[in-house]
Formats: structure tokens, sequence, C-alpha cells
């Protein structure tokens, strides 16, 4: 299983490797939070090692096998009780109530689209118009809008936090966890109504198809048709709706295992353009934007489940 | 001149429904990476061929196509015969190797091809990816012919040569790959003792 683990970027790391990394997040629970429930999670935990491990030792590793074996970690990971997105959720939730900035409040008066302080489903219409700012935003660019407007806050190291990594919080990352999560369950509608909107998500579209860099890659090299795989890792297909569409548009931000952090979409396209070898895009910026919106009308109808656990 | 025929079919692009203009995209695109470092702006902005594969979706007109394979042909730098094929256990570590030219690389990372991450090749890595066709037995199934190693290492050189609008990257046009790796990865395709013709699983 060596070659797994040196090409863990884009290969599930399976076989003994899944126990240790539940082990990881058992102890990050347990570290973060200890106490009589917490210790009941990690003992369920250890027994879902003990039987991964088990399973392991019955496990062929031929090609479908391996798929299976695929799919089972995911199952396995999948569990809300031993997510650790949701000590994110938590740290968002002080970090919505923490009077900060020049005009030391809170962003409980920010308007995130459903009127000041409303946190329930508004992350099941983001991106949308903003008047006030003449702008289609995504929620990180709302929030920073509130945080240099509402709080008069100075937000240069808030962006260079903007990606968490191990001891170090970001505060971008945790909000965005708390806010997604407040619509969970809810069916995602994308905001199209606004001509702005609709540009937005052509614009993305047509990010989509641009091929540029060194590799010539597009989004749509790796996402463009069903059932495809890089490596091991299949690819979703994002030229189109459907389940596969919604499933992606209803899941981030994501706990995600490899990285022990959790992550909102512009990871994730920051992380894209790295591989697509292009410069690493601005943080908030409108294409980012752009492409969410597009994912966004083809997502259109997801149920919410944030935050999601992922490789 | 090529360039001149290439903007010309262009404008001839029949406009797609919802399509934004070209110029609002790239200029969204431009304020997206406008803090990319001087040695990587060049990396947001796109070539004739890149601009036309992007606009038709990789499905250019017979004369689009026409021209860039032309392009293509005209862009290869071959080696002498003696050159074609080269170390097929290089060649192995370049079609595994999945670093160089990202961002998040050390300076002065040496490329792999990555070829792995798309095709399948020798039966024993099961870890192949499926966005490109399988390589399995790709230099016996061609009698090892070097008129064929020539063609391939034009191939992975500038994809176009063979497929207007090709997803796979123009490896040698684009200095990805050396012309000594490129030979290399033709080696390991069609070496008979590479494991892309000795494998049986």
């Amino acid at each position: 299983m060596r070659r797994y683990v040196q090409h863990s970027e884009h290969i599930l790391i399976f076989e003994c490797d899944n126990v240790k990394l539940l082990f990881a997040v058992a102890a990050e629970i347990g570290a973060a939070q200890g106490g009589g429930t917490e210790l009941l999670n990690l003992l369920r935990i250890m027994v879902l090692c003990l039987l991964g491990s088990a399973a392991n030792l019955r496990a062929q590793p031929a090609d479908v096998d391996g798929e299976k074996e695929i799919e089972r970690y995911r199952a396995m990971i999948n569990d809300p009780m031993a997510n650790p997105g949701y000590l994110a959720v938590d740290r968002g939730e002080v970090l919505w109530a923490m009077a900060r900035g020049g005009k030391n409040v809170s962003l409980e008066k920010c308007d995130l689209g459903a009127g000041p302080g409303v946190l329930d489903g508004v992350a099941a219409h983001l991106p949308r118009y903003f008047a006030d700012a003449d702008q289609v935003m995504d929620l990180e660019q709302r929030l920073l809008h509130c945080m240099r407007t509402l709080q008069g806050l100075d937000t240069k190291d808030v962006i260079a936090r903007r990606f968490g990594s191990p001891g170090k919080t970001s505060d971008m990352e945790d909000l965005v966890a708390f806010i997604g999560n407040k619509s969970l369950g809810m069916k995602y509608q994308a905001s199209l109504s606004h001509p702005k909107e609709r540009e937005m998500a052509n614009i993305g579209e047509a990010m989509f198809y641009r091929r540029s860099a060194i590799n010539d890659f597009a989004c749509a090299t790796c996402h463009g048709d069903d059932g495809r795989r890089i490596r091991l890792q299949a690819l979703p297909d994002l030229s189109k709706p459907g389940a596969t569409a919604r499933e992606v548009m209803a899941s981030w931000p994501a706990y995600r295992v490899s990285q022990s952090q959790t992550r909102t979409m512009q990871h994730r396209l920051w992380d894209c353009y790295r591989q697509m070898r292009m410069p690493a895009p601005d943080y908030a910026s409108e294409g980012i934007t752009a492409l969410t919106m597009y994912l966004a009308k083809l997502g259109d109808g997801a149920t919410i489940n944030v935050p999601s656990i992922k490789r | 001149m090529v360039r001149i025929f290439f903007l010309a079919c262009l404008l001839a692009l029949p406009a797609l429904a919802q399509t934004p203009d070209p110029a609002r995209v790239e200029a969204v695109v431009a304020a997206s990476f406008a803090s990319a470092p001087a040695g990587w702006k060049s990396r947001v902005t796109q070539d004739a061929l890149q601009e036309i594969c992007s606009l038709t979706r990789n499905q250019p007109s017979a004369a689009q196509a026409e021209a860039i394979t032309a392009a293509a042909k005209a862009s290869v730098v071959l080696p002498p015969d003696s050159a074609i094929i080269g170390d097929w256990r290089n060649g192995e570590k370049i079609a595994q190797n999945g670093q160089g030219g990202q961002f998040s690389d050390a300076p002065g990372t040496v490329s792999g091809g990555n070829c792995y991450a798309c095709h399948q090749m020798a039966l024993s890595e099961i870890s192949y990816g499926t966005l490109g066709p399988s390589l399995s037995k790709y230099g016996k199934l061609r009698d090892f012919e070097l008129a064929d190693a020539r063609a391939t290492f034009a191939k992975i050189f500038n994809p176009h040569v063979t497929l207007a609008c090709s997803t796979m990257p123009r490896f040698g046009l684009n200095k990805v790959l050396t012309a000594q790796q490129i030979a290399d990865v033709v080696a390991f395709l069609f070496d008979p003792a590479s494991p892309v013709n000795t494998d049986t699983k």
C-alpha cells in the first residue's frame, strides 16, 4: 500500500491508513472537547477502526474490490458524530457574536441576504446579488464586506488566515461552517432572478471550459464527463445539472480528513487551480464567485449537508 | 499567418446562446488572478489554440482543426532517430511523477509527465486514471516500429498533431518535459522489455 500513500493527493488512503486517520480524528475530538459523551464517541470510533481492520484482512487489492473498499471507506468517514467539522461550527458561532474592529461590534447585524442578522436558510441562496454593494457575492465576500463596513475591521489578518492549518484556525472557514450549518437539511435554491446573477453564472460556465497555463487544462478537462477518474479518484461530472452536481453543491464546507481542516468552496477551487498549474486565484475574487454561481445553477435543488466530511 | 487564420476563425464562430462577451470573461479572469507573481502572469492569458479550444469546447470546425494540426506539426522538434527511444526505467518514473508546475511546488522542482493520472500503462499499476485511453501493450500492438515511436514522440511533444483540441498537455512545446524525458516516456511505451509491453497483470 506504499503507493497509495505516495499519491495521497488523488488517491483515497485505505487499507490500514483509514484506521490511522480515524484514530487521528478521534484524538482531535478528544483533545478539543474531552468529557463523557466525547469519550463514548472515541470508543465508538475505535470499534469502527477494529471492524475496519478485520474487513481489511479480507479485502483483495483487485480493481473491483478496490472500488468497494473506497465506498466502504467513504461510508466509514461519513459519520456526523465523528465529524470534527462541528468544531469549526462552534468556533464560528463565537466569532459571529464577538465584538471586533474599529466599531467594536459583532457581526450579528450583518445582512446575508434575508435581512440583518438572519442566519437560517441564507446559505441556501448564496451567492446572490447585494444591492448595497451592487455586486454578486458569495458568503466569504459578504462576510468580508460586513467586517469592513459594519465592524470597521482591517481584514488583512483574516485574509492572511483564510485557509487554516494545524494549530492555526481560519475565522473565515469557521464562520462559513457555522452559517452553512444553519441551512442543514434545507433545499438549495440558486439565486438567478437578477441579471447580474445570471451574468455571473454564464461567466462561470465560460471559465469552466476555459483552457490555460502550461498544461492547457480547463475545469472541464477533469469534470466534463461521466464516470472518469484521475488515478483512482472518481471525478464528479460538473458539465450538467443532476445528482452529482447537487451532491457537490450541497456538501461544502466540508471537513477534509486528509487535511485535518474544514474547507470551503473557496479552498476547493483554489486547490483545483493549483492542480491546473495556474497561479493561486485571489481570495474572494469575482472569478471564484462566478464559478460557484455556475455550480449553484447546476446544483439547484440539492439538500444541504454542511459541514460534510470528505477524504 | 497561422495566427491571422485563427483570428478569422474566431470571428466566424457563431454566438452560442448564453455565451457572455469573451472580453468580459477575460477581464474577470485577469482580475481574479491579479496577485499572480510576475513569472506566472503569462499562464493567466491564453494563446490562440487555448482560445479556440475553449470557445468551441474542444469541438473546432473543420477549418479550425486543419489550421491547428498544421501549426502543431510545424511546432514539433524531433530528435535524431537514435534519440527517439530513451530509457524505459526513467520513463516509468516520469509516468508516475505528478509533481511540478504547481504554485505549491518548490522552485526548481523537475516536472513529471503524470501519465498515470489519465492513462492505464503497465497492467501491474492499478492506480491509473481513465481520462485518456489505455496505453497497455502500446509498443507491442505497433510491432515496436520506429516510425510509430517517432509519431508518439511528436504526440507527446504536441498532441494536436493528431487531434485538434486534444485535452492532453503539450508537454514538449510548453517545456513541461525535456526532449530526453519525452524519449524516456516513449521508451516506456516502446521498449519490448518495458512492463507496458510485458505485464500480464
